[in-house]
């Protein structure tokens, strides 16, 4: 292991960005999980005062400042309100990745970042086993999130509630798809996601139905994997690197002009993270993720600013009940997208309903909510509990990881509603009118 | 071993989970919002109610350890450093409004309820709490009240002095002290409640404050007046209030805020514009109009370009958004701010709007000035890089000489901000030597082993 002077030293590569913090406390006000802990190693400011003493090579060694570092939600709600502008989400980014390069990835990160999420294949291999064997150690819970439950008590399940996998995923049903442009006179790539593959494929089949309708030509490679921020949030630049790398290869056999998610996580991922942490050498590479990035859409953007859409007035039939709409941190802080979904809901017959906080994270975090889950439901309560307070019977969420947290604490408190994407609501809209 | 008895009994009284020591955490309580040198305490404990509040204080008098209270940190003064034998109580879990009395018109609260949840809390009541401190999302109200805290609203509504009505707190030996009362007048025993308020927490630890609250007024006006020079907008502030009127608000922002605001928000101001001033007034609806007309009067015939008012509330937010902006754009434009807050008699505003721009040339630094005009309260903000030691030095020259231009003018060292640790050196050529005896040996007579926030306020004992 090398020493903490040298480890300060790659620290001190972040003080140009650290210097920028003011110390003004603001952060406080917004962090999901300062408001459950009070404590100021959980909030922004707390964090860039430890790695600057870090850098200052104030501590034995760097496990208290990597634990405390790792308690976030990487929800970015500190940095969309930062009276500075400090980059908090790059930060602590890079930070993980100094950290974890300093002291080695665990083992089982190891098996699970370089082994498997690093190479799709061996990736769906073992996720389309988990699908198989998973009704054997859950059971369904018959409610309106149709989610599932571990059937004996389960350290790695715990009491959560989740969406099943998929009997088939996303590409296994369309392993690659490539249709001619239409009536648009656009063509779209999709980049599917993890979750939405594995977990929601009823998603994706409805882009293909809703891109069908507007004439949109779409592209969908075979062989995706992940976007790679569960190898980034924990350090891991080096399996991150290769899958970019992997993805850049797959998207430039086809012209397109946007490459579409309906994942707000992997929007926010490719558009900030692909070019500002992508480390790897090739020349060429690094210009062709920023254009690639800049062409880059969340799926509600998409559809609400380049396609005209079916207006609500033309519906034929019943109109759409009440919907409320969460706000997924890396839709409207990371990217500012918080008009297009709303819009999208209304184009959908539906009245839409604003839950108190719509902006507040939902607390899932990814990994967050993996290793602290107690906290992470304590966050969640609260939004299950502003969901409830609409009394609406949909709620609607454009990123599929916020609809599986949300789903698990509506699953809990028993709540009659539906967790549904933006897209799903059009497509429904589509098919009934 | 101390150290470890002493986190041992504070366990004893809040449970492990309430005590922090490790060396991480206590990074994390070594500074504030001042641009100071942080300092590391030993460590760091969050009670959840008074009674335990009480048990640490009486823990802490007995070992003889320094105690700062900390409540959301964003101290411009140093007054949340904490001293380095030290224990730092967070006030983060005493954060209940107990009553909102729509009745009698007072609210009582823990000292760590956040400024912006109590006003939103009374406001939904038609009930309004006025002190609107500039960190008010985040600050506490035990901060506002230890500091005697400002905001945009002191020309009309004053500042956090004149809300509190009572204070009880637990004083050096863990004695629990009650004062003023739930009635709109008091006048038994000392005024103990006023002598905590901007006591800096070197008198007593808050666990209760009753705060006054006043009808919402029923309508407000805003509008924007936009100068050629900062002269111009200065002696209108002056006109203002000479004519009788006390708008709720009445802010400057000068020509390099302007230019700072406009880069960051492209908001559309006039980058040309010597000055803008901001206005606010509220009240009964017939008085809002024709003080609005007056105001708009004023403006133009001390020489305003243009007097734009805000017809309804986007345009009012508009304006107001500009303001609130001011401290973010500054913020971007260099790593480090010093955010002063030197406050003379509002009549003497012209003279030291002039003096900022002599001093900001005299040490070619960069002095981005805005503020609340009308009460007198401007906050010169310096913008620097405090890595640069040769930059350093010359800020902090400008800054004595901030503090020494006020003076003369029959000012204050700080209107807002408090004396902490930042301005205690600089205490006694304000008030002068007799004074800082005075409450040197009231601190004394208090608290005899300098334990509650000692080297804050009236420097060292």
């Amino acid at each position: 292991m090398n020493d903490m002077k040298s480890l300060a030293q790659r620290v001190k590569e972040l003080e140009d960005q650290l210097v920028v913090c003011i110390r003004c406390g603001t952060c406080q006000s917004v962090c999901p999980l300062f408001e459950q802990t009070h404590r100021e190693a959980d909030v922004a400011r707390g964090k860039l005062a430890l790695l600057d003493g870090l850098g200052k090579n104030m501590f034995d060694n760097p496990n208290g400042v990597e634990e405390r570092l790792n308690r976030c939600l990487l929800c970015g709600s500190c940095a969309a309100n930062c009276p500075s502008g400090v980059n908090v989400v790059e930060i602590f980014i890079k930070a993980r990745a100094i950290l974890a390069e300093y002291k080695g990835l665990s083992p089982a990160k190891q098996v699970i970042f370089k082994k498997l999420l690093s190479d799709p294949k061996t990736f769906d291999f073992f996720t389309e086993l988990a699908g198989k064997f998973q009704g054997v150690f859950t059971k369904k819970d018959k409610n309106p999130q149709a989610t599932s439950c571990a059937r004996v008590i389960s350290p790695l399940l715990d009491n959560r509630h989740f969406p099943s996998m998929a009997e088939k995923s996303f590409h296994r049903l369309t392993p690659r798809l490539n249709t001619p442009v239409g009536k648009s006179g656009i063509k779209v790539a999709l980049f599917t996601g993890c979750i939405i593959d594995k977990v929601f494929p009823r998603i994706a089949n409805d882009v293909i139905e809703v891109f069908k309708h507007h004439g949109i030509g779409l592209y969908i490679p075979d062989g995706q994997g992940c976007c790679g921020i569960p190898a980034l949030a924990s350090g891991d630049r080096k399996s991150f690197t290769k899958l970019v790398a992997h993805h850049i290869g797959l998207f430039e056999r086809e012209k397109f002009d946007y490459l579409v998610t309906a994942c707000a996580t992997c929007t926010s991922t490719i558009k900030k993270l692909w070019p500002s942490i992508y480390e790897g050498k090739e020349s060429g590479t690094r210009a062709k993720i920023g254009k690639l990035s800049e062409k880059t859409l969340d799926i509600n953007q998409f559809l609400v600013n380049s396609v005209s859409l079916d207006p609500r007035d033309e519906i034929h039939g019943t109109k759409g009940g009440p919907v409320t709409y969460h706000d997924p941190c890396h839709l409207k802080k990371s990217l500012g997208v918080a008009r297009e979904p709303r819009q999208l809901i209304k184009a959908s017959g539906h009245e839409l309903v604003e839950m108190e906080g719509a902006d507040k994270c939902c607390g899932m975090g990814g990994s967050f909510n993996l290793y602290h889950y107690g906290i992470s439901s304590r966050i969640g309560t609260l939004k299950q509990q502003s969901i409830s307070d609409t009394h609406c019977d949909t709620v609607a969420t454009g990123c599929p990881a916020c609809m599986i947290q949300i789903s698990d604490m509506l699953a809990k408190s028993g709540a009659q509603v539906k967790v549904k994407h933006p897209l799903e609501l059009y497509a429904d809209f589509l098919r009934n009118r | 071993m101390k150290k470890k008895t002493i986190i041992d009994e504070l366990k004893k009284i809040v449970g492990a989970e309430n005590v922090l020591a490790d060396n991480e955490d206590m990074v994390t309580y070594s500074y504030d919002a001042a641009v100071l040198d942080a300092v590391i305490p030993i460590a760091a404990v969050m009670p959840e109610n008074s009674g335990e509040l009480g048990k640490i204080v009486k823990l802490c008098s007995e070992y003889c350890l320094p105690m700062t209270v900390r409540g959301a940190g964003t101290n411009l003064s140093g007054g949340t450093i904490p001293h380095n034998s030290g224990v730092v109580i967070l006030t983060g879990k005493l954060n209940a409004i107990l009553e909102i009395n729509e009745a009698d018109m007072y609210a009582v609260v823990q000292p760590g309820v956040v400024t912006a949840t109590l006003a939103a809390a009374v406001e939904k009541k038609g009930l309004f709490y006025p002190p609107d401190p500039g960190s008010q999302a985040v600050s506490t109200i035990g901060g506002n009240v230890a500091e005697n805290a400002g905001g945009l609203r002191g020309l009309k509504y004053g500042v956090t002095k004149d809300y509190v009505m009572g204070v009880s707190f637990y004083d050096a030996h863990g004695e629990h002290v009650r004062s003023g009362s739930r009635t709109v007048k008091c006048a038994t025993g000392y005024n103990l409640a006023g002598l905590m308020v901007g006591s800096e927490g070197t008198l007593g630890v808050m666990d209760e404050i009753v705060l006054k609250l006043i009808p919402l007024p029923k309508a407000r006006k805003s509008m924007v007046a936009v100068y050629k020079t900062i002269e111009q907008a200065s002696k209108t502030v002056a006109a203002i209030i000479a004519d009788r009127i006390v708008p709720a608000t009445l802010e400057l922002l000068d020509n390099f805020t302007i230019r700072a605001v406009e880069s960051y928000s492209k908001a559309g101001l006039p980058l040309d514009a010597g000055a803008l001033l901001l206005i606010e007034v509220d009240g009964h609806p017939g008085q809002v109009e024709e003080d609005g007309l007056r105001v708009e009067e004023l403006c133009r015939e001390f020489g305003a370009d243009s007097v734009k008012v805000a017809t309804d509330e986007n345009e009012r937010d508009r304006i107001w958004a500009a303001r609130r902006s001011a401290l973010s754009a500054l913020a971007k434009l260099k790593p480090t701010l010093v955010l002063e807050d030197a406050t003379v008699p509002r009549s003497k505003i012209p003279a030291m709007v002039k003096s900022l721009q002599e001093i900001s040339q005299k040490y070619d630094i960069s002095i981005g000035t805005f503020g609340h005009a009308g009460d007198g309260n401007l906050h010169p903000t310096i913008l620097t890089d405090k890595r640069n030691k040769e930059e350093w030095l010359r800020v902090e020259q400008a800054i004595e000489e901030i503090f020494d231009r006020a003076l003369e003018l029959g000012g204050t060292l700080s209107g807002e901000h408090g004396t902490g640790l930042a301005k205690a050196p600089f205490l006694e050529r304000e008030v002068g030597r007799s004074s800082i005896l005075f409450s040197r040996r009231l601190r004394k007579a208090l608290d005899p082993n300098n334990i509650l926030n000692p080297g804050k306020v009236t420097g060292a004992l």
